[in-house]
């Protein structure tokens, strides 16, 4: 065997192997990409066309099934510092990423911890909401939600119904918690529970929880959701992350500009 | 060392010397994913190529790898093949990826991918490097797939996502063991694996480190 270890031979050595496996690597990396977010892209409208009760099970529709059934749902852009619809010309509802917008210090604003009860750490200005209308007039609102759980951030979406006040569904399509216990917030039965929640009381107050254990039947029961066992921190997040949405730093000012019909 | 033959190099992985129960390696991944059992199986098919192919480029320039960089020489070919994996998963099984989620990329720690390159790859032909690859992958995946089931099954009450006991949480009777859910569980049913093999094949028990001393005998105080 020739002698591999001279400084010339190490050289070459390397520079041909991580020339070869750059070359691999990238290339992968770059034709597979497209595919990759289209992926992303389709399943984050599958969860949403779910979560407003649009269709049964994403997963068993192709991507052509979910690419059309989801131009039922109108995206719209709504400014949460003043509660109404984004009027500015500066960004484009069909492109504005509301996920890298609240990383981005230009369109987003840092949390103080006080306020910051779902610990996002920083929220956008502005959010992109779907609706789904019929004949006109609103049939169904669907706000997307976020906060930390026990390991992870959950991202989500709530939808309302056209009372603003009924919950329509709700689900997460990404979140990192234990498989089989945080992680049944993907339990379908779970998710079946919020249905028909109310998140005002008769005062017009929020009012909505996720409680430890199973909801008592009574007066607050429909403000109330059962917690996941064996869950309790995951849980808690859930609750944060729905009171944060729904309240005075989430959507509440828009919900509430939109009941008066002034948003 | 005689030449093993393909056979051999193939089946002998699987109980006789399997990387996870014989040597104890990628414990790690296989207390992280087997949870279910479908995502045991992508992530066995995964590792299987990852130290297929690994094998075979690492075993094909076996003559021209200078020993003071073969250890980096391997992760580099280890590294690109598990970034080409993630990303052909992330475009073609999302659903499963998403699952899998950082462990894939794991796979570039997995001792028992580098243990094989380092351990056979250096010094054997490409064509048994590759079948030795093939052979560890389905030892690491016989293991796997055991406590996969066995974990699916009792702790959600499921076997490749499809409900066997019928869960309370439900509507039905099965009330699932949190605890095999997570990582402990799968110590255990390793452990108990392990035992079941050796005493199957006693050759595979180690022999002990030191021997207890016996008894001294207790005499009556007088």
């Amino acid at each position: 065997m020739a002698n591999n270890d001279t400084l010339k031979k190490t050289l070459t050595v390397t520079l041909v192997l991580s020339l070869v496996c750059s070359v691999l690597v990238s290339a992968a990396a770059v034709f597979l990409k497209d595919r990759q977010d289209q992926n992303k892209l389709l399943d984050v409208q599958g969860n949403i066309l779910s979560i407003a009760g649009l269709v049964d099970d994403p997963r068993a529709m192709s991507r052509d099934e979910i690419l059309a059934k989801f131009k039922e749902v109108k995206p719209m852009l709504v400014d949460l510092k003043s509660g109404d619809f984004y009027s500015g010309g500066d960004l484009n509802v069909s492109t504005y990423n509301d996920r890298a917008a609240a990383k981005d210090p230009k369109l987003s604003a840092a949390l103080p911890a006080a306020a910051d009860t779902a610990l996002i750490k920083r929220r956008e200005d502005v959010a992109k909401i779907y609706m789904v209308e019929e004949n006109g007039k609103l049939k169904t609102l669907i706000l997307p939600i976020r906060g930390y759980g026990l390991w992870s951030t959950l991202y989500g979406y709530m939808a309302l119904d056209a009372d603003l006040d009924t919950v329509v569904g709700l689900g997460f399509y990404e979140h990192g918690e234990t498989p089989g216990l945080g992680g049944e917030v993907d339990n379908p039965r779970w998710k079946e529970t919020w249905k028909g929640k109310e998140i005002f009381n008769d005062n017009g107050k929020l009012d909505i929880a996720v409680i430890k254990g199973s909801v008592v039947p009574g007066p607050n029961a429909k403000h109330q959701v059962d917690g996941l066992s064996g869950a309790t921190l995951t849980t808690r997040g859930v609750n944060n992350l729905v009171n944060f949405w729904l309240g005075s730093n989430g959507f509440g000012p828009f919900l509430a500009n939109l009941k008066k019909g002034e948003a | 060392m005689s030449t093993p033959t393909t056979r051999e190099v193939l089946l002998t992985p699987v109980v006789s010397n399997n990387p996870i129960a014989l040597q104890i390696l990628g414990v790690c991944s296989a207390l992280a994913v087997t949870t279910g059992m479908q995502t045991s199986l992508v992530m066995t098919l995964a590792v299987m190529f990852v130290t297929a192919f690994s094998n075979l480029f690492v075993s094909m320039i076996r003559n021209h790898i200078p020993g003071s960089i073969r250890i980096i020489v391997q992760m580099a070919i280890i590294a690109s093949l598990v970034i080409i994996v993630d990303q052909i998963l992330k475009a073609f099984a999302y659903e499963i990826s998403k699952q899998l989620s950082v462990f894939v990329g794991l796979i570039i720690t997995n001792c028992i991918v580098m243990g094989r390159a380092e351990a056979f790859a250096m010094k054997n032909p490409p064509l048994p490097s590759f079948m030795d690859g093939i052979g560890n992958g389905l030892g690491y995946g016989f293991v796997l797939m055991v406590v996969s089931f066995f974990r699916e099954l009792l702790g959600s009450g499921k076997l490749f996502g499809v409900e066997i006991l019928p869960v309370i949480n439900n509507g039905g009777w099965y009330n699932p063991n949190g605890m095999m859910l997570l990582a402990p569980s799968a110590f255990f049913i390793i452990g108990l694996l392990i035992w079941a093999i050796r005493s199957w094949q006693p050759e595979q028990v180690e022999d002990a480190e030191f021997r207890i001393a016996p008894n001294s005998v207790g005499k009556e105080a007088h």
